[in-house]
């Protein structure tokens, strides 16, 4: 390790209980580099975080920040040290009901140094300058509220950057960003990385690796099992050593459909935008892909009724498929692996079975009265099959990771047959671990029903669909077999052109 | 359902699986001390009481005494099992004091004044009760007004609705109507009873009609919200909507539902207190809602659910009554009744929340 590094943490240990996360970790930041920590879920990222920005306490080990020891018992501490984090959820970071001015100023209005009085006026002026200094082109009396999820990231990075930090973390920033924000985050990182910030970045997501590491760390088990700092950096190598695993990275075979189960007819989900048609046959996997907000999410809700089709007609078996709730939907067997498993998938006061039973309780319950017997019966076939680790059925939401918790999520939606399965971004936060464990469940069980995946990845895609749907302005517009793609067409037509003309 | 027992640390994560199987058999937990002061607490604090108030009181430890402490909380019984409902599916219903004074009043003037029978009065009251949880669920529902303001302000208008046909006097029997002449209704014989009446347990005349009528709703909602899906339903609701909505139920259905139970339980109450009553009394009801909610807020802190159900209702209205009869017959004054009541929600909450919540955590 370098000896210019600006933060140095030396065999940190963290355990809860038995269970020991981090097992001595050693690591240093140094000025105005970016390093990225990788690591599966469960691998103790969020614990180390939560350490480095004094949310935990350490159990072992030591840390120094600029030579002296940094050791914070708050957050706020952590802070004025010269550590500041920006979390994963955006908006714990920024006050929605007050103005951006305020929102950046905010630190201020706290301690024994801030004024009684407030003052429009100097909020503004202070504002203008945190903004300028970071290049924010942000209306400053905006609200907070009617801002997107980028900007109200900017808003909370330059005001943690208001502190004049030495260390910067960033624990998934991108993961509710779209390619177009995450590359003004990028720039803003590429900004704070001039000004001599050590930034630790902590994410999944490949292309953002790509675009911003100047070194990798891969975290494994609570340990460190891998330093990459040599330009070129080996990102395969990084990856490798975080799952202990190789990628693996065997081309599917594609499977061919037999009949047909459902089609659409010159659906469309957005006003202005182009209508289009699709069928989906019983056995094969296809898998939508595009940027995120092109509209994935509303052609999925669009076939399980949370939305109604702006123009166009759906079939089903045959028959025209126009339900009017969702229920219905379920009844009639199209069944949604919603997006954002804690919005709208899970009921954190329930435990497992209840979970799992939860849609088919008409189906699982006799006159009315819920039969717990059988709906654990179903729970505990669901837990087997995808290897949901867990005590026993009845375990509350709260205990399991999150891979396992979305495990719980798309088990719930596999455990009726239905005709068409929709997943919409059925990996989002999952390691690739339980992802293959997913998706090798949904490609063997695909046998009678059409399954439908949105994927903004396209590694996830290729990895685990017969045929790809390319989809740019809430219509699609490219279509591949997944055996030899054209990767230039695919790529070009994710980035919005339409090349079917074209080719 | 929720069983703190079986939680562990939010942070103490077991590790994804990798390897197929089932994590192994598990350990049985041991129960630390906290969780089962969590668990059992409140019970053994109830228990607490009774032997206390047996050993020190003359006269607490006999059936009629027993028999006392429901009839005295029987109505605020009721109506905290009806707001228990709107609890669930995560909303709260602040009209249930005025929808049973009100359908006091109506029954009362159904009797009275248009000299209906005992049966008409109590439909007449019961279609209050649907009619006006009916209205809040709609308010709440598709005017999208928060469920505190919307009955907050059915609240107020209830309490003014019920003094209008009587220019705001009290409604008994021979009493003179707005227009100078004399009621000639009577309280039916039959109506009265549904306050009056005793039925026999082993000893005669012992248990009144309020008290089965508690208990039989306290037994039907229980069954109802533990063990029917449509129950299952309304919790899932009030813990998550949006993940309801997605699973396919009708999520404005079951909150409108809830409701209407809420509104039909808090008539039954008003139903009970005219008969006992056996007048249409403005100044009663007074305390109905505060108590009720307290009930139901302290069944949060029974067998450490921390959320609202049936069986800690009863439990708290029964704790409630306890209290303040024990400590009747040991001769504290009764105008610290209230603070007591206040002590006991505001310790059973903390107790709810800290302890529960730590365990959770």
């Amino acid at each position: 390790m370098a000896e210019d590094a600006v933060f140095r943490i030396a065999g940190v240990t963290k355990s809860f209980g038995p269970n020991l996360v981090l097992g001595g970790i050693d690591l240093a930041l140094r000025a105005g580099e970016v390093t990225v920590l990788m690591g599966a879920n469960g691998a103790g990222k969020s614990t180390l975080v939560k350490i480095l920005s004094g949310v935990y306490r350490l159990d072992g080990g030591a840390m120094t920040l600029a030579g002296a020891p940094h050791d914070p018992a708050t957050p706020a501490e952590a802070m004025r040290a010269g550590v500041v984090t920006v979390h994963q959820n955006i908006n714990d970071g920024v006050v929605a009901a007050l103005d951006v001015a305020t929102n950046l100023t905010l630190d201020r209005l706290n301690g024994a140094a801030a004024p009684l009085f407030f003052s429009r006026r100097r909020v503004r002026r202070e504002a203008r300058a945190i903004a300028g200094r970071m290049g924010l082109s942000l209306d400053l009396s905006a609200d907070i509220a009617g801002l997107s999820l980028a900007d109200r990231q900017m808003v909370a990075i330059a005001r943690a950057m208001s502190h004049e930090p030495k260390v910067m973390i960033l624990d998934e920033p991108t993961a509710s960003l779209s390619n177009s924000e995450a590359t003004r985050l990028f720039q803003l990182i590429d900004r704070l990385r001039d000004r001599g910030v050590a930034i630790l970045y902590i994410s999944h997501r490949m292309s953002d690796i790509r675009r911003i590491a100047d070194r990798i760390l891969s975290l494994r088990d609570g340990a460190i099992v891998g330093t990459f700092d040599e330009a070129p950096l080996d990102y395969e190598g990084a990856v490798n050593a975080m799952l202990g695993q190789t990628v693996d990275k065997r081309a599917i075979k594609a499977r061919a459909a037999t009949k047909t189960v459902f089609s659409a007819d010159d659906l469309r989900i957005a006003p202005g935008a182009r209508p289009f048609s699709f069928s989906l046959g019983a056995g094969e996997v296809v898998a939508v892909t595009g940027l995120v907000g092109v509209g994935k999410t509303a052609l999925a809700e669009t076939l399980f009724a949370i939305r109604k089709p702006l123009g166009g007609t759906m079939r089903l078996d045959a028959r025209a498929y126009a339900p009017a709730s969702p229920g219905r939907a379920i009844d009639a067997g199209v069944f949604l692996v919603a997006k954002d498993r804690a919005s709208s998938g899970l009921v954190p006061d329930f435990n497992i079975y209840e979970n799992i039973s939860l849609p088919f309780l008409r189906r699982l319950s006799r006159l009315g009265v819920s039969q717990r017997r059988g709906e654990r019966h179903v729970a505990r076939a669901q837990i087997g099959e995808l290897s949901i680790v867990c005590r026993s059925e009845r375990d509350n939401l709260a205990t399991l990771s999150g891979g396992n918790q979305q495990k719980v999520t798309v088990g719930r939606w596999l455990s009726q047959p239905c005709h068409l399965l929709v997943l919409d971004e059925p990996f989002q936060g999952v390691d690739i671990a339980a992802r293959r464990d997913i998706a090798a469940k949904l490609r063997a069980g695909a046998g009678g029903r059409a399954t439908l995946l949105f994927l903004t990845e396209l590694d996830e895609a290729m990895e685990t669909a017969d045929r790809i749907l390319v989809m740019s302005e809430h219509t699609l517009i490219g279509e591949h077999r997944n055996e030899d793609v054209d990767m230039d067409r695919l790529l070009a037509e994710v980035a919005g052109r339409d090349v079917r003309g074209a080719a | 359902m929720t069983d703190p027992g079986e939680r562990t640390a939010m942070d103490v994560r077991t590790d994804e699986g990798h390897l197929g199987k089932m994590a192994p058999e598990p350990p049985r937990r041991r129960s630390s001390v906290r969780e089962i002061a969590i668990r059992y607490g409140f019970i053994a604090l109830l228990l607490g009481l009774v032997i206390f108030f047996s050993a020190f009181t003359r006269g607490f430890a006999s059936p009629q005494a027993a028999v006392f402490i429901l009839q005295s909380v029987s109505i605020t019984g009721i109506l905290a099992l009806g707001v228990t409902a709107t609890l669930v599916v995560g909303g709260f219903d602040l009209s249930i004091g005025s929808i049973a004074t009100s359908s006091m009043m109506a029954a009362a003037y159904v009797m009275v004044v248009l000299e209906q029978d005992a049966m008409t009065a109590v439909i007449a009251c019961l279609a209050i009760g649907a009619l006006v949880g009916l209205v809040n669920g709609l308010i709440i529902c598709y005017m999208r007004v928060p469920d505190l303001l919307a009955t907050l302000g059915m609240m107020f208008l209830l309490i003014g609705l019920q003094r209008i046909p009587t220019e705001g006097r009290s409604i008994a029997v021979g009493m003179t109507l707005p227009d100078g002449s004399t009621a000639a209704g009577q309280f039916s014989q039959a109506f009265l009873a549904l306050g009056r009446h005793r039925f026999d347990f082993f000893i005669s005349n012992l248990v009144p009609s309020s008290v089965v009528v508690l208990i039989v709703l306290a037994i039907l909602i229980w069954f109802f919200l533990e063990y029917t899906r449509f129950g299952r339903m309304m919790y899932a609701v009030g813990s998550n909507a949006r993940a309801a909505e997605f699973a396919g139920a009708p999520v404005k259905a079951y909150k409108i539902w809830a409701y209407v139970i809420s509104g039909v339980f808090a008539s039954i109450g008003g139903i009970l207190l005219a008969a006992r009553l056996g007048r249409g009394d403005i100044a009663s009801g007074n305390n109905l809602l505060l108590d009720s909610v307290a009930a139901a807020l302290i069944g949060f802190a029974v067998l450490g659910a921390a959320k609202p159900n049936a069986f800690g209702t009863a439990i708290g209205a029964l704790f409630v009554g306890v209290l303040l009869q024990g400590l009747t017959m040991m001769n504290v004054p009764y105008y610290t009744q209230d603070f007591i009541k206040g002590a006991v929600l505001v310790i059973a909450l903390m107790f709810t929340f800290a302890l529960a919540g730590r365990a959770a955590r």
